[in-house]
């Protein structure tokens, strides 16, 4: 059996790193933008009239319907032309990291909206009525009293779902971006030392995931308190 | 620059020469993908079974596999899993067997990685429902099956298991969509199954869109199949008067 190449992973150091970054940066912008428009979404789809509500619905089926590869296939297919038609972008500009952007923020909107409809729903009925009855509009009563609550009890379940995204990056892999897997796999071809690579790739990602979780675990005990 | 939509492309026999169109390519795609979608659920459910039920057996060794288990293939992504099952497994194998592996035909090896690794990864998912489904169960249950004379194995068996597998029903559908559309993740390592069709379509056509529209509407089909198919199992099988059934 082959053992790792430490050299040759410290010569590709900025390379790996440089792919980290790219891993990350998916993995952030998918959560902030995917719990904003998962909001809106979760809104909407609470709505009191059925055109946004079914909407909201409909985004959400269409979303969790379609495997996340055949998702990144299609951003890519689309992004890059409606990018072509309304902006005159120079060819230095990454296709593939906004196309792969988008995808993420778009899926994760149906993931968080669903999420964040369960912490609404947890609630009792009565912290909408009270809240109007104290003279709140219903925009208001959701600002705040009934989004800070279900934030609250969405934490755990939203926190696992980050985890998920941090993982499920590596799928642009697809589309030929080079995030952290890609970089791995593609030193792991040149050199010869694929089986290394992808060894040490697998614990990377493993050893984020899992202190994540440990913390995801310790935060929700402090929350139960 | 206006796309030329050219629907009549998918009867054009293929450019490889072979007698097919490329609508045979892409049924040949939804073969696999179910194929591997249903052979791996499969697996999934005696993976996930096994080490559910260590979990919940008094041995410390027992629970510390399982643990070990789910940890494993939890936190490390499905990509990865489908690399290692399909690169580095068979080198670890005794040489004999390796060579056995690496003979047989391209579609073998890589339908038989893809099942390995969605089965074994989607039962490390379906553990944790097992096991939660057993630890909702009345410790009275095991007790009194075991003070009628069963033994623990007989106890799981004919008690405690049925009646897991009837209040689960609901998650396990939710593994059974998801396993189907984690399945597009075996076209990394080469199998042609309907995403992969999908690329490989588009590579020869060059006509994206139909190509696209016509795998996503096939995952989209297979989806309410098994939404279908499992409500039928739930209306015949699952606990009535519970939430999820």
């Amino acid at each position: 059996m082959q053992t790792i190449d430490w050299q040759a992973l410290y010569d590709a150091k900025n390379v790996l790193l440089a792919g980290m970054v790219v891993t990350l940066q998916i993995t952030t912008v998918a959560i902030l933008c995917g719990v904003a428009l998962g909001t809106a979404l979760a809104v909407l789809s609470l709505s009191p009239y059925r055109l946004l509500r079914n909407g909201a619905h409909a985004y959400v089926a269409l979303f969790r319907s379609i495997p996340l590869v055949m998702l990144l296939l299609w951003f890519f297919l689309i992004v890059p032309q409606f990018l072509k038609a309304l902006f005159d972008l120079p060819s230095s500009v990454d296709v593939r990291l906004i196309s792969a952007l988008v995808a993420f923020s778009l899926l994760e909107a149906a993931f968080f909206c669903e999420i964040i409809r369960a912490g609404i729903g947890s609630l009792p009925r009565g912290q909408m009525y009270a809240a109007q009855a104290l003279g709140m509009t219903p925009a208001q009563s959701m600002r705040y009293v009934i989004l800070p609550q279900a934030f609250r009890a969405m934490v755990p379940i939203a926190l696992t779902q980050c985890i998920v995204i941090f993982q499920d990056t590596s799928l642009v892999y697809v589309i030929a971006l080079g995030d952290f897997f890609r970089r791995m796999t593609a030193i792991g071809e040149r050199d010869g030392t694929l089986i290394p690579m992808l060894l040490f790739a697998g614990a990377t990602y493993w050893a984020v995931s899992t202190t994540l979780i440990a913390m995801t675990r310790l935060l929700q005990a402090r929350l139960a308190r | 620059m206006e796309y030329i939509w050219h629907w009549g492309v998918l009867l054009q026999p293929v450019a490889t020469g072979e007698p097919d169109t490329y609508l045979d390519w892409l049924y040949s795609g939804l073969v696999n993908t179910v194929l591997l979608t249903v052979l791996a659920f499969a697996l999934a459910l005696v993976m996930g079974t096994v080490f559910g039920v260590l979990r919940t057996l008094p041995h410390r060794a027992a629970k510390a596999a399982s643990a070990t288990y789910v940890s494993l293939f939890r936190g490390v992504p499905l990509i990865v899993q489908f690399f290692v099952w399909f690169f580095a497994v068979p080198e670890w194998l005794p040489d004999s067997l390796g060579d056995w592996l690496k003979a047989l035909p391209p579609h073998a090896q890589f339908l038989s990685a893809s099942v390995l690794t969605l089965g074994v990864y989607t039962g490390s998912r379906i553990c944790e429902q097992v096991r939660a489904g057993l630890a909702a169960r009345p410790r009275g249950q095991l007790h009194a099956a075991l003070a009628l004379g069963f033994t623990r194995a007989q106890a799981y068996r004919y008690v405690l298991l049925p009646v897991t597998f009837r209040t689960i029903l609901g998650p396990l559908t939710s593994e059974f969509l998801i396993i189907s559309k984690n399945s597009a993740v075996a076209s990394t390592i080469g199998l042609l199954e309907l995403s992969g069709q999908a690329r490989q379509l588009v590579d020869y056509t060059a006509q994206p869109y139909e190509s696209f529209i016509c795998v996503t509407l096939g995952y989209m089909a297979l989806n309410f199949a098994i939404l279908r198919g499992m409500r039928w199992i739930r209306a015949r099988t699952g606990v009535p008067g519970l939430m999820g059934n």
